[in-house]
């Protein structure tokens, strides 16, 4: 368990709306968690969840007037939420540090590498240039760039890839942040090159000891990588706790569903059992359980009532979830996910 | 019918398209897209085609329809040689031969009603099929017929790529290409396509070539598998034999770098660098710059062909794991490797 001392982040009741001329877009809802030092969260969920949303809602880079955003997100005892845009600007990009999906996208075809890098070292300190030169040259090498000092005056399109997305981690990495956000960090990678750069994410929590927030879709990249683990679906959180235990014993059927529909690498499997139906549209979100016209498992209360986030009663060791089910119920379902059907023995 | 249980025949295969190179594009370089590649698709199974970016594996779907001309090399689908036919005197065979897009979004004329957009394969190949026809296949692939009027940004990504599923089943066609199907979708929603087309196969008999760039997708839908790594073939065989004994250390190491689900440790085989230029690839084996069982004045000087490692199991390669699974330390331990004792390097030591 990490002490307070440890907490980084604590972000309570975060709410976005999204005001449409087809009515409100409820993006994400009632959202609550917490980051410590040394931490990895996993936000797992399909597109249009609200997982992404919720991390831009966080480092405050929502257009403030075409949303409206509640809620508390608390870091180092301040609500971002409600800190003036300065105040904001000298966190957003120092303490906390995003990494996007595309490192195409992300730097700059015109400048060289080491110059964008440089450029972020002056945006939050007085140094000089060479200073700032200097400081790139030394992160490229750090995040794994062979000849730093060369490659450093190549332009993106001289990257690789891979090689991109490490200059990215570079630029995250230039004021010591206490907090990484990652998001789909590798989705637009080979396989290969996505394990070097997991392993690499890895390595710099653990030596610049932070908390860092990974993004995905994909719950092998979560289940290698993750210690605390959030499964998002339709804007709310469905589950939420250590990454072991939701992986041996998941409790939302949710989470079920999204486990029995992932094609194994280990085997064939006679058959994928994919969840029916298509995710809700946020404009009007199913009533009660957000989950429950896609999910086989429903019984009365769930069109209805809508199932808070809570530990159950009877299992104070298990995690939290949203869902109506008794525990026996979710023991016993939750058993059968367990990895040992994905063959661990390989 | 012909009776030969191949329904498409591809030997020394060969696609090279030119780039221009410099200021007023005065150098010309190729680009090696596909190099030397035969393969037999038989009849009624599903050929996986498996690889990195830039591997080859959508030029090779695209001149098996014949999309791409290739280079050189022939090319048979069902007995007849395509490889040198007039578009005039294939467009007989193109009915046969359909294919399904990765994006659902841009494989989909806005502007066209979903039963225009089934119906077009009839139109263009004068074949009958009313809107009853095209009523069927919607309910064929799990929508219904009152979609007919509709327009596709009404619909979802998973039912878009019904739309186009279809589409590609109206003219009952032999052979289904499939490039990168599910790869745009979520995973509640790829498992809902993939059985889908699995059933589909059963059902009309379709024989399918899968290319995906997902490992474990490949393995739920391939029953045989090739491996392409910059435009050449590494591995081919039975999907079985090769998930649970792969043979060429490319394989070995894209497998193990697949993040799965599990908790239990697993040895990483961790290959240095990145995938060279495909304008100037290696010499001999193309795999040998990265290579952790690397031989020296061999790997570099031979090129190694497909040879038989194991029943219906093929591997290019000259030094092939002997079993599996191996760690990383015991792929480098091959006898003589030059790289054995060589740390691997952290980035992209061997990128252009």
């Amino acid at each position: 368990m990490s002490s307070s001392h440890d907490l980084l982040l604590d972000v309570r009741g975060l709410t976005v709306r999204f005001p449409t001329p087809d009515g409100v877009v409820q993006a994400v809802s009632d959202v609550s968690f917490t980051l410590s030092r040394g931490e990895t969260l996993g936000v797992v969920g399909e597109s249009g969840s609200g997982k992404s949303v919720s991390n831009l809602a966080i480092m405050g880079l929502l257009n403030q007037q075409r949303t409206a955003i509640s809620g508390e997100v608390e870091f180092m005892g301040r609500n971002l939420l409600t800190l003036p845009p300065d105040e904001l600007r000298k966190i957003r990009g120092k303490d906390i540090a995003m990494v996007f999906q595309d490192p195409f996208a992300c730097l700059h075809p015109m400048y060289r590498v080491g110059w964008q890098i440089a450029e972020a070292v002056t945006a939050h300190a007085s140094v000089g240039k060479k200073a700032a030169w200097a400081r790139a040259v030394e992160l490229l090498d750090h995040v794994g760039i062979p000849n730093a000092k060369s490659r450093a005056r190549d332009f993106p399109h001289q990257f690789s890839g891979g090689m991109r997305q490490r200059a990215m981690i570079a630029m995250a990495l230039v004021h010591n942040p206490s907090i990484l956000i990652c998001d789909e960090p590798t989705t637009a990678l080979d396989v290969t090159v996505q394990a070097q750069i997991l392993e690499l994410i890895e390595a710099v929590k653990r030596e610049f000891d932070i908390g860092v927030i990974l993004v995905t879709h994909d719950l092998g990249v979560i289940a290698e990588t993750a210690t605390t683990v959030m499964v998002m679906y339709a804007g709310r959180i469905m589950e939420y706790g250590p990454a072991q235990q939701i992986f041996e014993r998941p409790q939302h059927p949710y989470a079920w569903g999204l486990l029995d529909s992932m094609p194994s690498v280990e085997k064939r499997l006679s058959a994928l059992v994919p969840i029916e139906g298509a995710p809700p549209s946020l404009l009007s979100p199913p009533s009660g359980c957000p989950f429950h016209p896609r999910c086989r498992y429903r019984f009365e209360p769930c069109p209805t009532e809508r199932p808070p986030l809570a530990v159950p009663t009877q299992a104070p060791d298990a995690h939290a979830d949203a869902c109506h089910l008794s525990w026996e119920a979710k023991q016993r379902e939750g058993g059968k996910r367990s990895i040992a059907r994905l063959g661990d023995a390989a | 019918m012909n009776a030969s249980e191949n329904l498409v025949e591809i030997e020394h295969l060969t696609k090279r398209f030119a780039v221009k190179q410099g200021v007023f594009a005065r150098g010309r370089a190729e680009v090696h897209a596909v190099e030397d590649i035969s393969l037999n698709v038989r009849r009624g199974e599903t050929l996986g085609i498996v690889g990195e970016s830039g591997c080859g594996k959508s030029t090779t779907a695209r001149l098996i329809l014949r999309l791409l001309e290739p280079t050189s090399g022939t090319l048979r689908f069902d007995g007849h040689d395509i490889s040198k036919l007039s578009q005039r005197a294939l467009r007989p065979l193109r009915r046969e031969m359909q294919m399904i897009f990765q994006d659902p979004y841009s494989s989909l004329n806005p502007r066209k009603t979903v039963g225009q957009i089934i119906g077009a394969p009839f139109a263009i190949h004068h074949a009958k099929g009313g809107r009853e026809r095209v009523e069927e296949l919607l309910e064929t692939v799990g929508l219904s017929p009152e979609h007919y009027n509709r327009y596709p940004h009404e619909f979802s990504g998973g039912q878009r790529q019904r739309i186009g599923v279809a589409r590609a089943l109206a003219l009952s066609p032999k052979l289904i290409v499939c490039d990168e199907p599910v790869s745009a979708l979520d995973v509640s929603i790829q498992a809902q396509i993939l059985n889908l087309l699995r059933n589909l196969q059963t059902e009309f008999n379709l024989t399918y070539v899968f290319i995906s760039h997902d490992l474990s997708v490949i393995r739920q839908i391939a029953d045989r598998i090739a491996v392409m790594y910059l435009g050449h073939i590494v591995e081919l065989g039975d999907s079985e034999s090769i998930y649970e004994s792969p043979k060429h250390p490319y394989t070995a190491a894209l497998l193990s770098a697949v993040p799965r689900p599990t908790t239990g440790g697993r040895q990483r085989i961790v290959l240095s660098g990145d995938v060279p230029s495909p304008v100037s690839p290696p010499a001999a084996c193309v795999f040998h710059p990265r290579c952790p069982r690397f031989h020296e004045g061999h790997c570099d000087v031979e090129t190694p062909l497909l040879r038989e490692l194991g029943p219906r199991h093929e591997a290019a390669c000259h030094y092939p794991l002997e079993r599996w699974p191996m760690s990383d330390a015991e792929v480098r331990q091959a006898e003589g490797a030059t790289r054995a004792d060589k740390p691997h390097l952290q980035g992209a030591a061997h990128d252009a």
